[in-house]
């Protein structure tokens, strides 16, 4: 964190420094990677903090939106059961009111009363009256329930304590899932009798079916002890204890999250009855109310992925180009800084090589002479026993002043280019002269140079000084690439608007990852003896030139490099 | 015209050098005279007009350069053939523009010498007779 940090503070460090200090590869990987982790953090950041709100975002309002249904269904679900409780509830209240309890001690009328209800009120499963001790005096129903004693069941102390009362689901003397339903009446000379009636848990199946949930969620209804009313699907069968704690207590419909009994992440939404001891519970799991959410999270995550694909990519390759540019950029500064300080060494040596041939050049006119005219002398005289022997010595003479004569004269006319720029000039004679220079390394290795020169080859506007260390520059080349006794063609050929020159040699040839590099600057082969600068700046001279070249090569069979150039000078000197 | 009536004038502060070249042209038949610095040279050419002159460019004293440039002022007909043991082509040019017939460089052949003095010998008759 603390270099991020530093990175972020001092970004471009690297870009300043000595103007002059070299630039090592190292230093450009180096800087490479600050960038790229520049670039990177600064699109990164900003993009996954994004990224990771919206994720948050997105979570919490689709969970909103799942929970929210869940909510409204169980509330609803919730007023129809007390709908339902409180209609039941009400028509057995009113038949206790309209009538007496001799009417509905009698077996008929009650009957009649019976019949009217199951019409009108769909779950009532019977009707009795019970006295005030507990008594069942009449009974409509299904069951022979008449003469049935009460007065110790739990129901009838609620009832003649409340005056009314909603019973929990229970298997009674009935065998069967129902609920009582149950209303005290109080006459004017205050007798009391109970008018009691069952329903059939049937309905509420029907109620809790007609949420029309979904085949893998769950509703039902549960009482405060957590014995189940209704049957569920996955958490126990009527009157079995519900398989997990009940929520907390709330009449408010309210959605929490839980692992169930089967180890599922569900959503439960609930709400507790006021009048009765029945809470409805809905369980939904996450994993299919999530769906969309999951769809949502994959669409975010493979944005967010491709969002940083495209952001590494981009800064990658702006980086790489950044870097080239600088590195060309500083190729060709430090280039032209070896280029002067190359041809000023240049201008040096010839103005040495200059001044030594002048001295040398008197000397040497010298000895020409009197050697000259001693051959004078002798061919005067007659014949005399040494003649041939004395002539022969003063031939020799000659032909190593000669010798002298042509070193003396290369050394004038490599320190004559120096003062010139661009002239007219013939390059067959240019190309023989420079190799000259190397025909004594030439004649010692017994390398054969072979010089093709086209007898039509034009004369060309160029600079002489800067041609010949071209050539020199080649020559050198090839001669250190062939072996002892290796061949070396230089061809000159007229082309179209100019003159084509190409240097082949039988030598050692050049990988292809050596050629890739041969005309950078600093690149050679020659471990610890090259420069590396020579084929640079023989590129460098040629570019100025106006001309071409390029390089073709075999390993182990040799390499061949072309050169093109102009017959005249047009804005590439300008 | 004959070798022997050619008046040539051998200037050159190199004694050694200008004797045994004076030797030899004599035994070629040609008899130069010899000057050592560029003052005795303008005497020489003041006492007789020579029709060719052998100059040194480098020199003590009065220059090559400076020597051909007065001579073609006082007697333009002499032809001048300038010898440089210096490599820069600017001298041989410039003096090619102040009038030199041509140069060379030391050491000399003296065969080139002699086909020298006489091409300039014959272009000095040659342009007598169009002047």
């Amino acid at each position: 964190m603390r270099k991020l940090a530093d990175l972020l503070k001092h970004p471009l460090r690297e870009l300043q420094g000595e103007v002059d200090e070299a630039v090592s590869p190292e230093r450009y990987t180096l800087l490479r990677r600050k960038i790229i982790a520049l670039m990177v953090a600064a699109t990164l950041i900003p993009l996954s903090v994004m990224a990771v709100l919206n994720y948050y975002e997105h979570q919490n309002a689709m969970a909103r939106e799942i929970q929210n249904p869940l909510r409204v269904l169980v509330n609803k679900t919730k007023n129809s059961f007390e709908l339902f409780l409180a209609e039941r509830t009400s028509t057995v209240s009113l038949i206790a009111s309209a009538y007496t309890y001799q009417e509905l001690a009698d077996q008929q009328k009650l009957a009649r009363i019976f019949s009217v209800m199951k019409r009108e009120f769909e779950g009532f499963v019977d009707l009795g009256l019970i006295d005030e001790h507990g008594t069942q005096v009449n009974y409509v129903g299904p069951y022979t329930l008449q003469g049935k004693n009460y007065a110790d069941q739990r129901w009838f102390q609620e009832v003649r304590l409340k005056g009314k009362y909603v019973s929990d689901v229970f298997m009674g003397f009935r065998k069967f899932p129902h609920v009582i339903v149950a209303v005290q009446h109080m006459t004017e000379d205050g007798r009391t009798w109970i008018l009691r009636a069952t329903l059939d848990t049937k309905q509420f199946e029907r109620i809790i079916a007609s949420m029309s949930l979904e085949p893998d969620a769950d509703a039902f209804l549960v009482n405060g002890q957590g014995l189940m009313q209704t049957s569920s699907n996955n958490y126990g069968k009527v009157l079995e204890k519900v398989s997990f704690p009940l929520p907390p207590m709330t009449y408010e419909p309210t959605v929490v999250n839980m692992t169930d009994p089967l180890g599922r992440e569900v959503f439960l939404a609930y709400a507790y009855f006021p009048d009765a001891d029945f809470v409805l519970m809905a369980v939904k799991p996450r994993s299919s109310s999530l769906k969309t959410w999951y769809t949502v999270r994959g669409d975010l995550l493979f944005i967010f992925v491709a969002g940083v694909a495209v952001v590494l990519i981009a800064a990658m390759r702006v980086t790489d180009a950044l870097i080239r540019r600088m590195k060309e950029a500083e190729d060709r500064r430090e280039l032209a800084l070896r280029e002067v300080e190359h041809s000023q060494k240049l201008s040096s040596i010839g103005r040495l090589a200059a001044g030594v041939a002048h001295e040398v050049n008197n000397p040497l006119a010298i000895i020409n002479e009197k050697t000259g005219l001693m051959k004078d002398i002798l061919d005067m005289q007659g014949d005399f026993p040494a003649k041939a022997k004395l002539l022969a010595q003063v031939e020799s003479v000659l032909r190593a002043v000669e010798r002298c004569r042509g070193i003396t004269h290369r050394m004038l006319g490599f320190a004559r280019r120096m003062d010139v720029s661009i002239e007219d000039l013939d390059l067959s004679e240019l190309i023989r002269e420079t190799a000259g220079f190397l025909a004594n390394e030439a004649m010692h290795r017994k390398v054969d140079v072979q010089l093709d020169m086209d007898p039509e080859l034009p004369r060309i506007v160029s600079d002489r000084s800067q041609l010949q260390q071209v050539f020199l520059n080649l020559f050198n080349n090839a001669l250190a690439a062939v072996a002892d006794g290796g061949n070396i063609t230089v061809t000159a050929r007229p082309e179209s608007d100019g003159v084509r020159v190409s240097v082949a040699d039988n030598g050692c040839g050049m990988s292809e990852e050596t050629l890739k590099h041969i005309f950078e600057p600093f690149f050679t082969t020659k471990k610890g003896k090259g420069t590396g600068l020579g084929l640079s700046i023989t590129y460098g001279i040629i570019k100025r030139l106006g001309g071409e070249i390029s390089v073709e090569s075999t390993q182990g069979v040799g390499t061949t490099l072309t050169i093109t150039l102009p017959k005249g000078q047009r804005e590439a000197l300008a | 015209m004959n070798k022997k009536d050619w008046k040539i004038l051998l200037v050159d502060d190199e004694h050694e050098f200008i004797t045994t070249l004076a030797e030899r042209l004599e035994l070629r038949g040609i008899t130069p005279r010899v000057a050592f610095d560029g003052e005795s040279a303008l005497a020489a050419v003041a006492q007789e007009e020579p029709q060719v002159i052998v100059l040194d460019v480098l020199m003590p004293g009065i220059k090559g350069l400076e020597v051909l440039e007065r001579v073609k002022r006082s007697n333009p007909r002499v032809q001048v053939l300038l010898l440089t043991g210096h490599g820069s082509t600017r001298d041989g040019i410039e003096g090619m523009r102040l009038g030199a017939f041509d140069y060379m460089m030391k050491p000399l052949n003296i065969d080139t010498l002699i086909e020298k003095m006489e091409s300039a010998i014959d272009y000095a008759g040659k342009a007598a007779n169009l002047g």
